[in-house]
C-alpha cells in the first residue's frame, strides 16, 4: 500500500506540487524564523563576548531599579576614584575604567549618521591594556586627545577615511575630531545599524559629561583566583551606590533587553509562521479532499481487490505523510534564504540586526519538520476518512459519485453536544489551570480544540455547527480579552483558540451563503476584471497582440508586418506615461519590465517551436475588453455549484485577509486619536525631537532654541524610567519633567487643577493621569512617593490630574518639575521639545530654528504636521513589516485557488470538451475560469474583511487606547489585492482547460 | 451458480443482471434472501468480514477495466496479493501472466496499453488470488469486436483448464455464447434459461423475452 501511495504522488506531480507549497511556505517561514532569532542570538552573544573579553570581574554604579535601559536610565555612572582602590586589591591582576555615552557621528551633510533605531555608541579605549580591548584596528592607530577610531562599517557606509575629521555629538554642541582608526568589534561581522565610536577616556569622559567619573572598570584576576573569589574581594571595598559582577554574569544581565527583545520577535515571526501553516492546513485539507473525490473510483477498484477500509485510510495518510516530509524539507532549505530576507526586510525598513553569519540549530531543524509534517498529516485525516467512505460498488459506478461524510453515521444532536461539552470543558480546564509547562498546555489545548470541532463538526444541521463553533469561538475571544486576572499566556491562549474557532465555524457558515454571495459578487467580478482589462490593455495585452500577431498571425507575411508598427508606435508613448507617472522609476521600470517580458515571451515561443512540435495557440480575435455574459454565466454557475468547495477555498483567503484588516482597522484605530490628540494638545509652532523621532536628546539643543529671537514660548519634556511605591508594592512607571511654560504650548484638559498647575509643580509637586487617579484612588493632595534609577526617593504630592485625550500625551504616568527632574536624574534627556514663535510657521522662523539646531546635528524643528507625521512614520514601518508577513499567509490560499481550479478542470474535463464541442472559444473557456477564479477571491476577500472588521472592533471596544475606524481606503486596496490574486491564480488552470482538445476530452474515461 | 463453470447472465438493461452481480458479490445488501459464497452467508456480514471475503473468495473483472494507472502491468497484477500481505508466488504469477499472453508487457503502465491489453492485465489481477468466484462485469462491452473475442476465450479458457467458476454479465449474445449456462432477467425475475446456447439461440431468446 505505501508504494501504491508513494507511486500516486508521481502520477499526480502538478496536484502534489501545489499542495506541497502551501506547507513548504509555513515551514520556511518557522524555520526562517529561528534561523534569524538565532543568528541575531548568536551575533549579540559575540558581541557581549567581546565586551568583556578577559574580564572577570565588572564593577557598575547600581541602578536603584531595572528598567528600560535607555537614555538617563542606564546604570548611574560613579567616581573615578574607585579605580585605584580597586587596582590596589590583592588578586588583581589589573582593571581598566571606562565611560560610554550616545555619540552621534555627523555625516558629510551635517545629519548625524543613523541606521534606523539602532543606537549610537561611544566609549572609552584604551590601547594599553589590549586584553580589555574588545576593538581590533582594522587602519590607522588608536586614538589620542582629539581623534577617534570609528567602526569598519559605519566608515564603509558613509566612506570615512582615517585622517579625516569628523563632527560628534554626545551631550553638548557638536565637537570635531580627526578619525584615527578605522576598528572592528571583536570578531562580529555586523553590530547591525549601530555606529561606534572610540575615544581615549579623557576625551571620552568630557564628551559624556562624565569628567572625573567612570560607569563601569573591569578586573582581571591574578592566575588561579576564581571570578568568584575576586567578586568577593572587590565587593568589600565598593561604596554604596556601586555593585560588582564576575563578567559573564554582567554579559548575561547586559543581554537582558536583548533577550526580551529577541523573544519577542521570534514569538512574533512564528506567530506569523503558525498562521501561514493554518492557512496551508486549509488548503490541504480541501485539494485532499477534491483528489479523493476524483479517485473514488480508484478507492472502488482497491476495495473491491480486498483492500480494507483501514487500508485506504493507510494509503491516503502515507501519501500525506510523504508529501509533508518532501514539502517540510523543502520548506527547510527556503526557510535559510528567508531568514536572509527577513534581514533584509528589516534592513530595508530601517532595523538593521546584528549579523554574524547563519545559525541553524538542530531544535530549528526538528520543529520544522515536525509542524510541517504534523500539519500536513493532521489535514490528511479527514479525507483519508472519508476515503474509506468510497463503497466497493462504487467500482462500476459510472462517473464518480462523492462519498458520503464520515462523521453521518454517528450525526446527530446528543453526540454532537456531548463532544463539543467535552471539548470545551477540556479547553477551558487545560487553559485555566496550572500547568506543568505551556507547552503542555498548548498541546492540551490543541487536542480539545480538535474535540470541540468534531463535535460541532456532528451537529446534523451543519449551519448549526457551524454556529456553534463561531459563537464559541468569540465567547473564548471576549473571554480572553474581558476576563479579569488572566496572565498573558492564558490572555493569548484563550483568543488564539477563538479565533480559530471563530475562523472555523465562519469558514463552515459560509457554505450556505455561497449561492447567495456568487450572484453579488458575480457582476462585481465581471466589472472590476473589465477595470483591471481597461487598465492592462494598453501596456499589455494590445502590444502583446500585435507582437503575436506579427509573428505568427494569419495572412501573409508581408501584411502581418504593418501590426509591429503599432507595437513600436506604443514604446514611445508609454514612455512618457511611465515618466509622468510618479515616482517616474517606478512608472518607467513596469512600462520597461512589460516591453522586455513581451519580447521574452515571445522568444520562448520562437525557441520552442522551433526545437520542438509544438505550437504557439492563437486566437485571432482581436484582444477585447468586453465582458463576456454568457461565460461569466457558466462561471458564476460552476461556483455556485459546489458550495463547500468554494467556501473551503476561499475561507483560506478569508483568514489571511482577515488578519489583514484586522491589522488595517487597529493601525488606524490608533493612528486616528493620535492625530486628534495631537490636534489637540499641539498649540505650539514647532517640535524639537531627534532625528529619528524618539530618542531622547539633550536638553542643551532646546536651550539653543530658546535664544532664538521671536519665540514666545519653549517647554520641553523630559523623561525617564521610574518606580512608583504604593501600599509596599512598586510599579515600573514613566516618570517626565515639565518646564514651566508648559502650558502655552501643550493644551491639556484638568479633570483637577488648573492648566497653570503644570507650569508650577515646584520640588515636590506632581501631575498624574485620570486613569492612574482612578485606578489608585488619588486625589489633588494624595502624598506619593518615586524612585529614580540612581536612588533618589521623591516624596511627592499630587497637585492636578490631567484627562489627556485617547491618543495619548506626551506626558508619562508622574510628571514632575523639570527642576525637579534635573536634580535627581544623572543626564537628564528630553522627549520633546514645543516652541511656540511670534508669527506662528513662518520661513523665516523656520530657518531661524535650524539655524540654532545647526550644533545639534540630532534634533530637528518640525510643524505640526510633520510631527505628526514623523511620529507616525515609526508605526507604519512597523505595519509594513508586519503587511509583508501576512501577505505570505494570502500567497498559500492563492496556491490553494491555483490547486482547487487545476483540480477541478481536470474533474471537468467531459463538460469543457462537451462546452469546446458546442462553440465556446479557448479565449471564452479562460474568461470562464478566470471569472469562477475571482469570484472564489472576492467571496474570501468580503468574508475576510467583515470578520476582520468585527474582530478589530471588539478589540478596539476593548482596548481604550484603540478607537474603531474602518480603513476605507486599505479595504479598497486589499479588494484589488484579492482580484488580482484571483486573475493570477486563474492563469495556469485556464490555460490547461483552453488547451484541451474537445475531441479527446470527451472520450475522456 | 454451477461450480467450475461459465454462467451468464443477460437480461435487457433494467432487469437486474447489474443489481444480481452486485448482491452476489457482496457488493450490495439483497432486501431479502440470502447469498452463500464458499459456504459462507454473506448478507449478514460485516465490512470487515466482507473485505476478507473479497480476498481469499472473490475475483472482479471491469468493463472498464479499473486499472491503477500508477502501477506497472505487474504491480496492478499482484496489488491483490500485495494487499493481503501475500508473497505472489512467483511461478503462479509467471504462468498466469503467460495465460493471459502479457509476459512481455509487464513493466508497462496501463496507459501505454491497448484496450485489449488492459482487460488481460484486470483477467490476470482477478485469477491471481485463486478466488473462489469471479465476476465479469460486461467484459468485452468497452472492446471491439476482435479483442472482445480473445478476452471471452481468456475466461473460456480459465474455466476449462481449471475449473475457474465465472459469473458474467453481459447484453452481448456473443459473450454469452461461451457460457456454459445462460440465465436471462426481466424486471428482475430469471424468465428464461439456456444450455450451452450458440449465438443466434441467444438473440432469439432476447427477441422473446423483449417482445
Amino acid at each position: 500500500m505505501t508504494r501504491f501511495a508513494l507511486r500516486g504522488i508521481l502520477g499526480r506531480k502538478l496536484r502534489t506540487a501545489l499542495t506541497a507549497i502551501a506547507i513548504v511556505l509555513g515551514v520556511a517561514m518557522v524555520c526562517g524564523t529561528y534561523v534569524l532569532t538565532d543568528s541575531i542570538t548568536a551575533a549579540f552573544d559575540a558581541i557581549f563576548a567581546s565586551t568583556y573579553r578577559n574580564t572577570d570581574a565588572v564593577v557598575t554604579g547600581k541602578r536603584a531599579f531595572s528598567g528600560s535601559q535607555n537614555g538617563s536610565s542606564a546604570s548611574p555612572s560613579f567616581d573615578e576614584s574607585l579605580l585605584p582602590k580597586v587596582t590596589a586589591l590583592p588578586d588583581v591582576a589589573a582593571a581598566l575604567g571606562g565611560v560610554q555615552g550616545d555619540a552621534h557621528l555627523i555625516g558629510k551633510n551635517g545629519k548625524s549618521i543613523v541606521f534606523g533605531g539602532a543606537p549610537n555608541i561611544g566609549f572609552s579605549v584604551d590601547p594599553t591594556q589590549p586584553r580589555f580591548n574588545s576593538l581590533t584596528l582594522v587602519k590607522g592607530s588608536w586614538p589620542g586627545p582629539g581623534q577617534l577610531v570609528v567602526d569598519e562599517s559605519t566608515a564603509g557606509k558613509k566612506d570615512l577615511q582615517v585622517g579625516q575629521t569628523i563632527g560628534v555629538q554626545s551631550r553638548g554642541p557638536v565637537q570635531k575630531f580627526d578619525i584615527s582608526g578605522i576598528a572592528k568589534y571583536g570578531a562580529v561581522s555586523s553590530i547591525g545599524g549601530a555606529t561606534l565610536a572610540g575615544f581615549d577616556l579623557r576625551t571620552a569622559q568630557q564628551l559624556f559629561g562624565k569628567t572625573g567619573q567612570l560607569d563601569q572598570i573591569r578586573i582581571a584576576a591574578k592566575s588561579g583566583v576564581s571570578p568568584q573569589q575576586l567578586v568577593a574581594e572587590v565587593a568589600k571595598i565598593l561604596p554604596r551606590d556601586t555593585q560588582v559582577k564576575t563578567g559573564t554574569a554582567q554579559a548575561t544581565s547586559d543581554a537582558n533587553d536583548t533577550t526580551d527583545f529577541l523573544s519577542f520577535l521570534q514569538k512574533i515571526l512564528l506567530a506569523f509562521g503558525l498562521i501561514a501553516l493554518f492557512v496551508g492546513a486549509f488548503v490541504i485539507a480541501n485539494s485532499l479532499s477534491i483528489t479523493i473525490a476524483q479517485r473514488t473510483r480508484e478507492f472502488a477498484t482497491l476495495r473491491t481487490i480486498g483492500a480494507s477500509r483501514g487500508q485506504v485510510m493507510v494509503s491516503v495518510i502515507v501519501e500525506a505523510f510523504a508529501v509533508g516530509i518532501l514539502a517540510s524539507l523543502v520548506g527547510l532549505f527556503f526557510g535559510l534564504g528567508l531568514a536572509k530576507g527577513l534581514f533584509k526586510l528589516f534592513d530595508a525598513a530601517g532595523l538593521t540586526l546584528p549579523n554574524n553569519g547563519l545559525t541553524t540549530e538542530t531544535r530549528t531543524v526538528v520543529v520544522s519538520l515536525a509542524l510541517g509534517i504534523g500539519i500536513t498529516v493532521l489535514a490528511s485525516v479527514y479525507p483519508a476518512l472519508r476515503a474509506t467512505m468510497v463503497p466497493p460498488i462504487a467500482a462500476v459506478r459510472e462517473g464518480a459519485t462523492l462519498p458520503s461524510e464520515p462523521l453521518d453515521a454517528i450525526r446527530g444532536i446528543w453526540p454532537a453536544v456531548i463532544a463539543t461539552a467535552v471539548g470545551v470543558v477540556g479547553l477551558a480546564a487545560s487553559i485555566s489551570l496550572k500547568p506543568a509547562t505551556t507547552l503542555v498546555t498548548i498541546v492540551l489545548a490543541v487536542v480539545f480544540l480538535v474535540i470541540t470541532l468534531f463535535g460541532c463538526a456532528l451537529f446534523p444541521s451543519r449551519t448549526v455547527g457551524a454556529l456553534v463553533s463561531f459563537g464559541l469561538g468569540f465567547a473564548s475571544l471576549l473571554y480572553g480579552l474581558f476576563g479579569s486576572g488572566l496572565g498573558a499566556t492564558r490572555v493569548l491562549l484563550f483568543i488564539g483558540v477563538g479565533v480559530l474557532l471563530v475562523f472555523f465555524g465562519f469558514a463552515r457558515v459560509a457554505t450556505p451563503l455561497i449561492p447567495g454571495l456568487s450572484s453579488f459578487m458575480s457582476p462585481v467580478a465581471r466589472w472590476s476584471v473589465f477595470g483591471l482589462n481597461v487598465l492592462v490593455w494598453p501596456f499589455w495585452t494590445f502590444p502583446y497582440w500585435c507582437l503575436r500577431y506579427g509573428i505568427w498571425g494569419p495572412g501573409r507575411a508581408s501584411k502581418r508586418v504593418i501590426a509591429f508598427v503599432p507595437f513600436v508606435l506604443l514604446g514611445p508613448v508609454l514612455l512618457v506615461v511611465g515618466i509622468a507617472s510618479t515616482p517616474s522609476s517606478i512608472g518607467l521600470a513596469v512600462v520597461g519590465g512589460l516591453y522586455t517580458a513581451m519580447v521574452l515571451v515571445v522568444l520562448v515561443m520562437a525557441v520552442r517551436k522551433r526545437l520542438t512540435s509544438w505550437a504557439p495557440e492563437w486566437p485571432a480575435d482581436f484582444p477585447s475588453v468586453v465582458p463576456d455574459r454568457s461565460t461569466t454565466r457558466v462561471g458564476r454557475e460552476n461556483a455556485r455549484r459546489n458550495p463547500q468547495r468554494t467556501a473551503s477555498t476561499a475561507a483560506a483567503l478569508m483568514i489571511g485577509l482577515a488578519l489583514v484588516t484586522l491589522v488595517a482597522t487597529l493601525a488606524s484605530g490608533i493612528i486616528k486619536p493620535f492625530k486628534d490628540a495631537v490636534d489637540q494638545l499641539f498649540v505650539a509652532d514647532y517640535a524639537i525631537t531627534a532625528q529619528n523621532n524618539f530618542d531622547p536628546i539633550p536638553p542643551s539643543a532646546a536651550r539653543a532654541a530658546a535664544k532664538v529671537p521671536g519665540v514666545v514660548a519653549i517647554a520641553s519634556v523630559r523623561g525617564g524610567d521610574g518606580e512608583i511605591l504604593r501600599n509596599g508594592q512598586t510599579t515600573l512607571i514613566q516618570v517626565t519633567g515639565a518646564e514651566p511654560q508648559t502650558s502655552r504650548v501643550i493644551d491639556m484638559k484638568w479633570q483637577d487643577g488648573s492648566p497653570t498647575t503644570i507650569d508650577h509643580l515646584g520640588s515636590n509637586g506632581a501631575v498624574i493621569s485620570k486613569a492612574y487617579a482612578k485606578d489608585h484612588d488619588l486625589v489633588v493632595g494624595s502624598p506619593i512617593v518615586v524612585l529614580t534609577p540612581s536612588g533618589s526617593v521623591l516624596a511627592l504630592k499630587v497637585k492636578g490630574i490631567m484627562a489627556p485625550p485617547t491618543g495619548g500625551s506626551p506626558f508619562g504616568t508622574v510628571t514632575i518639575s523639570s527642576s525637579a527632574f534635573d536634580a535627581h536624574y544623572q543626564q537628564p534627556l528630553n522627549l520633546f521639545t514645543f516652541v511656540k514663535m511670534r508669527g506662528g510657521v513662518t520661513d523665516a522662523n523656520t530657518k531661524a530654528l535650524d539655524d540654532a539646531l545647526k550644533g545639534f546635528p540630532n534634533a530637528k524643528a518640525q510643524t505640526r504636521q510633520q510631527f505628526k507625521d514623523n511620529q507616525i512614520a515609526g508605526f507604519t514601518t512597523v505595519l509594513n513589516i508586519i503587511y509583508v508577513l501576512l501577505a505570505l499567509s494570502v500567497v498559500v490560499s492563492f496556491f490553494g485557488i491555483v490547486n482547487t481550479l487545476v483540480l477541478t478542470v481536470y474533474e471537468r474535463t467531459r463538460e469543457l470538451g462537451m462546452l469546446r464541442a458546442i462553440g465556446m472559444t479557448r479565449r471564452q473557456v479562460r474568461r470562464m475560469i478566470r471569472h469562477e477564479s475571482v469570484m472564489t477571491a472576492l467571496i474570501g476577500a468580503a468574508l475576510g474583511i467583515v470578520l476582520g472588521l468585527v474582530l478589530g472592533g471588539v478589540l478596539a471596544f476593548r482596548v481604550k487606547e484603540i478607537v474603531f475606524a474602518v480603513p476605507w481606503i486599505q479595504l479598497v486596496v486589499f479588494t484589488i489585492a484579492a482580484i488580482v490574486v484571483g486573475i493570477i491564480a486563474a492563469i495556469l488552470p485556464a490555460r490547461r482547460a483552453a488547451r484541451l482538445d474537445p475531441l479527446q476530452a470527451i472520450a475522456y474515461e | 451458480m454451477g461450480q467450475g463453470r461459465l454462467t451468464a447472465v443477460m437480461g435487457p438493461s433494467g432487469s437486474g443482471k447489474s443489481t444480481l452481480m452486485h448482491i452476489l458479490a457482496g457488493l450490495d445488501k439483497p432486501t431479502s434472501g440470502s447469498v452463500e459464497v464458499a459456504g459462507e452467508e454473506i448478507t449478514t456480514l460485516g465490512d470487515n468480514d466482507l473485505t476478507k471475503l473479497r480476498r481469499d473468495h472473490i475475483g472482479f473483472v471491469f468493463q472498464f477495466f479499473n486499472l491503477l494507472p500508477m502501477l506497472s502491468a505487474e504491480e496492478n497484477i499482484t496489488l491483490p496479493l500485495t494487499i493481503a500481505g501475500e508473497k505472489p508466488d512467483a511461478g503462479w504469477v509467471e504462468q498466469v501472466v503467460s495465460d493471459v499472453g502479457l509476459t512481455d508487457r509487464l513493466e508497462h503502465r496501463p496507459a501505454e496499453l491497448s484496450g485489449g491489453q488492459q482487460q488481460r492485465v484486470a483477467i490476470a489481477r482477478a485469477l491471481v488470488s485463486k478466488p473462489t468466484v469471479l465476476f465479469a462485469d460486461e467484459p468485452t462491452g468497452n472492446l471491439d469486436s476482435t479483442t472482445g473475442h480473445e478476452i471471452l476465450e481468456l475466461l473460456r479458457q480459465a474455466v476449462d483448464e481449471r475449473e475457474q467458476t465465472i459469473v458474467m454479465v453481459t447484453h452481448d449474445p456473443r459473450a454469452a455464447s461461451i457460457a456454459d449456462r445462460i440465465l436471462f432477467l426481466d424486471d428482475g425475475l430469471i424468465v428464461r434459461e439456456l444450455h450451452g446456447a450458440s449465438s443466434h439461440e441467444v438473440v432469439a431468446a432476447m427477441e422473446d423475452i423483449t417482445a
